[in-house]
């Protein structure tokens, strides 16, 4: 609760009205129960006794009333908060009242969990680091993220919530550093043995020394190669820093579709085979479950309410049952 | 990625397997230690039994018996016994976290600590508090609706060892073996064979597949019991309202369990014959079990709560001398809260990537929840308005409950915010919730039924003086144990972590480890309590010869202390919702002459056969000894049919012995009225 | 003993008398009164394990991983014979129900007998359809549209396995014991198992083969 990021700092404050609109009714409740209880307490002769009163309905009208309005009120303040700091969404503005410049190009870092380090890639200059994440204060970053193997989530309490990075599968983070400073960042997702020793710094930075720790990174030299990446995601733990001056062309997306080893196919190549004769099918997910509702639309995956893709290959096209012909092309979360 | 490099089911040893004299934890000092206590103790209760010849009267008269009030106790005391076990563990985490600063690793590595925790949650869901509940509402729904016995009787003998079983096979993991190392929903790819290789997963699996019949088979029991079997005048809307809860309770049962049970045998596929639901190649998806599972997951925690919430219903009325407040507002919201249940479970991983309005519609669903359980609040609030509350123990449980779980739904509620989800997601804040929901909510609820409704089982209340000893270092031990943890979660210290590195964070956990000690000497207390309570039982302090010790207003207070077993010598008939505080109150006059033979059902060991026939299908699927399992397979398919053909399944209590029953009862209520 | 709180009748005394509290002539609960319910629910509850592998077929039922899809797997004259089999079963299930309601055992084993024969033809042609897809190299382990397919498919014929062997042993029974009510009641719920399985099929059919043809 230590925001130093404004994503972070929205939900900060995002929790402590929730909490405030809580309290307004969960107080007087708390205070009722030791009221009651101790003024109807059976030595208390005094205090009146009706056994047979078990109805009323202005009370049934405020008990059902008042929760109601508290979770209208809630409601509305969900459904805002939601969509404005969706993660997919990029963001618009870097604090308060300083909306984002309009030619601004975000900072793009790739981010692959491995067993058990963090994979930072950041394409925009070539490199590729491992367990070592930075950013320039006050520019947009946006986080591709997958993982190797299992689910874990990529957290940097300080700057905004977690997104599971997650494998064969590409999710998205759009969040801002506002002060420079050293963070902890962690996997949030239990992940198997090495898990507690999973976490990396986060260096919020000035432009100068941002420009500094490029350098450094693409003066390092190694090169992160598809054989190379196959020798890291061998399970290791608490691993230091490492730095690649070079990334192999296309590692991320190759990552994603579980196609880094020669030879084996892309799964996004593979649905999108898949998919060019699924005509009928889309439209007609929910046929087969008779027992009801359930079971349908959401196991298969939800429209993000952010941006369309840049290129195609940005889609990790998971499930085939995701609305794909009936709605605009969304970006698609799994 | 690493599919085609794991072991080939078929590639074993013939007879043993895959279990070899390593499979033992010979190297774990912990396990080995805690193996020779409980082979000790195990030793020593066998040699008892022995030696006072209990075996006879134990197999005769409780592990083949139909009578649903002793395979309620059977609940109860596996419960118990497991909760045991489960909070062992939880101590063993606690102090491992309190140990890990500044650079140390703890005490435990992390496949022991891992398998801790894990198991720690499926122990604590599946083996203490669903026997709990399951138990609770087999021994009183019969009791409040008047009835003799279940729908089917021979069912529930066989739910309860199906139960047992699933807790067999968890317990023995400990001992060979491992646990599963994945979160005690053992989510993919982590727990698919190529990331869990070992036996955990299986172990894992089938003991959850083997009670989960249980569970089932029992929700649709209890739900004929309730629609059937009602006594003559009540109404749906005359029931008590712990029968509506059970009855939500067990429709929540039955409509989530087969979905538990079709994801597990999804994940068993993947991992027995590499089918490629849940894997990360060959078009699997993993994000499907992760939904599956939650759709029986969030069911799950109602069907926990609702019965919960009936005894405090119960309870809070009974206590406070007075009807129920709102008793039709409270049955709707009992309702309704069983329909949302359905609608919510994508709350558990809105950091999953679904879009902004997926997560705020089943964010605000979730808050809507909260409206039908504030107004539960409400209501048992208002019963005590204008009451006569007496502070026995079962109405501090329930005090303690109406402060606690308030603070727990508040937590909720902002979970189910979407973007605080995204920080306190995965964190201690969240584990402060469910354990402050859980322990505040479950665990209240049936140590409040236990007391309650004790006197009614065995014909003398449990001792107060442990009973409080017991209450406050529970409550206060609970505070202690996971306040913390909200101000961790808070600070983002996020689940499941073995070490850590700011030193800053260690007050907490000290904090939360002396909470936890707190609980500890509760537990210990409990015990305790039983113990003195059954060394006292004949004083007249602790002995209820009246049937009715709470001047209780539900039909279970109408009977003897213990029931006769067949519960009613006559079939009463039932004109108000709280049926004996209106029999009272118009002068009911118990009959003593005009008796009839008693239609019954007939205890059968057949239940206890399949169990363990099952049981040994899945340690020899676990261990992957084909010939066991196959062995066992057709030993259950022969046993099931074989019971078939036993058409002999009731009998008549003969009037006689009714005659006599009900001549003590009379004698008894004489001596109590003039002492 | 107070006569006014006991009452000799079994009639709906609620209402009429307020002060009867007890019945005293109670008639034994028939044995299985709420067995029909019970079994009704069981159906359900199974119901909704065919509707998650349902669920499951329809998320992953065109994960082929680069494999053969309906198209080029499915044989429709053939599931369309099985399918006849299976309704057929069903209505000489219906046959044999017809028979014990008017007492004729004899007829009931008959058509009993018939049903089973239907029956294990279905899982005959199962059978053959199964071994000649993973013959073809095309097992439950290739892609997750053949998982889900066998493992749907799979459980229908698991279902109807057991269908079978429950029809064997009433058989045995109802020569043993004759059209007793307990065997009728028994008769009862396979028949309410097996019209169900039939539905499942249906479903089975129309979701899987034909608009796998369809795509």
């Amino acid at each position: 609760m230590h925001p130093m990021g404004d994503v972070a700092l929205q939900q900060r404050d995002l929790v402590l009205i929730a909490t405030a609109l809580m309290l307004l009714i969960v107080i007087p409740v708390l205070a009722l129960i030791a009221l009651f209880a101790w003024r109807y307490r059976s030595s208390n002769e005094d205090a009146t006794y009706t056994p047979d009163w078990d109805h009323s309905t202005q009370l049934e009208l405020m008990i059902w009333g008042a929760p109601l309005l508290i979770i209208i009120c809630l409601g509305a303040v969900t459904w805002t908060g939601t969509h404005l700091l969706d993660p997919y969404r990029p963001i618009g503005r870097i604090a308060a009242g300083r909306p984002v410049p309009a030619n601004a190009k975000p900072l793009e870092v790739q981010v692959v969990a491995l067993d058990w380090k963090w994979l930072f890639i950041y394409p925009e200059y070539g490199f590729a680091t491992v367990n070592e994440l930075a950013a320039p204060v006050d520019r947009p970053i946006k986080f591709r993220l997958t993982s190797s193997s299992v689910m874990n989530a990529f957290y940097v309490p300080t700057l905004a919530g977690m997104v599971y990075t997650m494998p064969s599968m590409e999710t998205k983070l759009h969040a801002v550093i506002n002060t420079p400073g050293v963070y902890r960042g962690i996997s949030a997702n239990y992940s198997g043995a090495g898990f507690s020793g999973m976490h990396f710094q986060f260096y919020g930075m000035k432009d100068a020394d941002f420009a500094g720790w490029v350098a450094r990174n693409q003066g390092a030299g190694g090169d992160l190669s598809r054989a190379r990446y196959l020798d890291l995601v061998k399970p290791t733990q608490t691993v230091p820093v490492m730095r690649f001056a070079h990334v192999a062309p296309g590692l991320f997306d190759a990552v994603v579709g579980q196609c880094v080893e020669p030879g084996t196919p892309c799964m996004s190549a593979m649905m999108k085979q898949d998919g060019s004769d699924t005509a009928g099918m889309t439209h007609m997910q929910g046929m087969g479950t008779p027992a009801g509702p359930k079971a349908v639309s959401p196991l298969t995956t939800s429209r993000a309410g952010g941006a369309p893709p840049g290129k195609p290959g940005d889609i990790a096209q998971r499930s085939p049952s995701a609305p794909s012909h009936a709605t605009p092309p969304h970006q698609s979360a799994l | 990625m690493a599919t085609n490099m794991t072991p080939s089911p078929l590639d074993v040893s013939p007879i043993f397997g895959r279990f070899t004299l390593e499979s033992l934890p010979l190297h774990e000092p912990i396990v080995v230690g805690t193996f020779c206590v409980v082979a000790m103790g195990g030793l020593a209760l066998l040699a008892t039994l022995t030696y006072f010849k209990l075996w006879a009267y134990l197999w005769k008269e409780w592990f083949t018996s139909v009578d649903h009030k002793k395979i309620g106790v059977m609940y109860v005391i596996l419960g118990i016994v497991m909760l045991l076990r489960g909070f062992s563990d939880a101590i063993m985490m606690r102090a491992q976290q309190v140990m890990a600063f500044h650079g140390s690793e703890g005490y435990l590595n992390p496949h022991h600590y891992d398998q801790i925790f894990t198991a720690h949650g499926v122990i604590m869901i599946f083996f203490v508090a669903m026997p709990l509940v399951t138990g609770l509402m087999n021994y009183v729904v019969p009791l409040q609706i008047g009835a003799r016995d279940v729908s089917f009787p021979f069912l529930n003998n066989f739910s309860f060892w199906m139960t047992a079983g699933g807790a067999i096979i968890v317990m023995m993991s400990l001992f060979v073996g491992e646990f599963a190392q994945t979160g005690w929903l053992a989510m993919p790819p982590l727990s698919g064979i190529s990331y869990s290789p070992g036996v955990g997963v299986d172990y894992y699996i089938w003991s959850l597949q083997i009670a989960g019949v249980g569970t089932l088979l029992s929700g649709v029991n209890l739900i004929c019991t309730i629609v059937k079997m009602r006594a003559p005048g009540m109404t749906m809307m005359k029931m008590p309202i712990f029968c509506w809860t059970s009855l939500c309770t067990n429709i929540l049962i039955v409509a989530a369990f087969p979905v538990l049970t079709a994801v597990l045998a999804l994940l068993s596929l993947d991992r027995y014959a590499g089918t490629a639901f849940f894997t990360n190649t060959l078009g699997g998806n993993p994000m499907m079990y992760v939904n599956l599972i939650w759709i029986w997951g969030h069911p799950e925690v109602y069907i926990l709560i609702l019965p919960a919430f009936g005894v405090f219903s119960e309870v809070v009325s009974t206590f406070s001398g007075k009807r129920l407040f709102g008793y039709t507002s409270m049955v709707y919201a009992t309702a309704v809260i069983t329909l949302l249940a359905y609608v919510v479970w994508l709350h558990h991983f809105f950091t999953m990537g679904s879009g902004a309005s997926v997560n705020s519609f089943f964010g605000i669903t979730t808050m809507v929840i909260s409206i039908p359980t504030g107004a539960k609040i409400f209501n048992w609030l208002f019963t005590m308005y204008r009451g006569r509350v007496r502070f026995e123990l079962p109405m501090m449980w329930a005090i303690a409950f109406m402060f606690t779980f308030t603070i727990g739904g508040m937590t909720g509620v902002l979970l189910a915010v979407p973007p605080a989800d995204f920080v306190l997601h995965n964190s201690l804040f969240l584990v402060a919730h469910f354990h402050n929901v859980i322990i505040g909510g479950v665990v209240f609820g049936m140590f409040a039924g236990i007391n309650y409704w004790f006197p009614k089982a065995f014909g003398f209340k449990l001792d107060p003086f442990w009973g409080k000893v017991s209450f406050w270092t529970w409550v206060s031990g609970f505070y202690f144990a996971f306040m913390p943890l909200y101000v961790l979660g808070l600070m983002g210290v996020t689940r499941r972590l073995r070490t850590f590195d700011d030193p800053s964070l260690q007050i907490w956990f000290e904090i939360a480890a002396f909470g936890a000690f707190l609980i500890a000497i509760g537990i210990a207390a409990l015990l305790m309590q039983i113990y003195v309570s059954i060394r006292d039982r004949n004083t007249a302090r602790l002995r209820d010869t009246t049937g009715d010790p709470w001047n209780g207003r539900t039909l279970e207070w109408a009977t003897s202390s213990p029931p006769p077993d067949y519960n009613f010598a006559f079939t009463p008939v039932v004109h108000d919702g709280e049926a004996w505080a209106d029999m009272k109150q118009r002068g009911f006059v118990r009959p003593t002459e005009g008796f009839k033979p008693i239609h019954m059902p007939r205890n059968t060991g057949a239940g206890l056969i399949i169990a363990g026939f099952s049981v040994g299908f899945g340690v020899g699927m676990i261990w992957y000894v084909w010939w066991l399992a196959a062995i066992c397979f057709v030993g259950m398919l022969g046993a099931a049919i074989g019971h078939t053909f036993n058409y002999k399944r009731d009998y008549h209590i003969p009037v006689d012995e009714v005659i006599e029953t009900e001549g003590r009862r009379t004698r008894q209520l004489a001596a109590g009225a003039v002492a | 003993m107070s006569a006014a709180t006991v009452t000799d009748t079994t009639g709906s005394p609620a209402g009429e008398d307020r002060d009867i509290f007890l019945l005293i002539d109670e008639h034994d609960h028939p044995e299985g009164a709420s067995t029909m319910l019970g079994f009704w629910i069981y159906l359900m509850s199974d119901c909704l394990i065919f509707a998650m592998l349902f669920a499951t077929y329809g998320v992953l039922g065109t994960s082929y991983a680069g494999g053969p899809g309906p198209k080029q797997l499915f044989e429709l004259p053939l599931v369309a014979l099985n399918t006849s089999m299976l309704l057929l079963s069903s209505i000489t299930y219906g046959f044999a129900m017809l028979a014990m309601t008017d007492g004729k055992q004899r007829a009931t084993q008959a058509w009993l007998a018939v049903t089973g024969l239907f029956g294990l033809a279905f899982l005959c042609i199962e059978m053959y359809e199964f071994t000649g897809l993973i013959r073809e190299g095309h097992g439950p382990w290739s892609s997750a549209f053949l998982s889900s397919f066998f493992t749907l498919v799979g459980t229908h014929g698991l279902h109807v396995t057991f269908g079978l062997v429950w029809l064997v042993t009433l058989m045995v029974q109802v020569q043993w014991k004759g059209l007793i009510p307990a065997n009728r009641r028994r008769l009862m719920c396979l028949s309410l198992f097996w019209h169900f399985l039939d539905v499942i099929w249906i479903g089975v059919f129309t979701f899987v083969y034909l608009m796998g043809m369809l795509r």
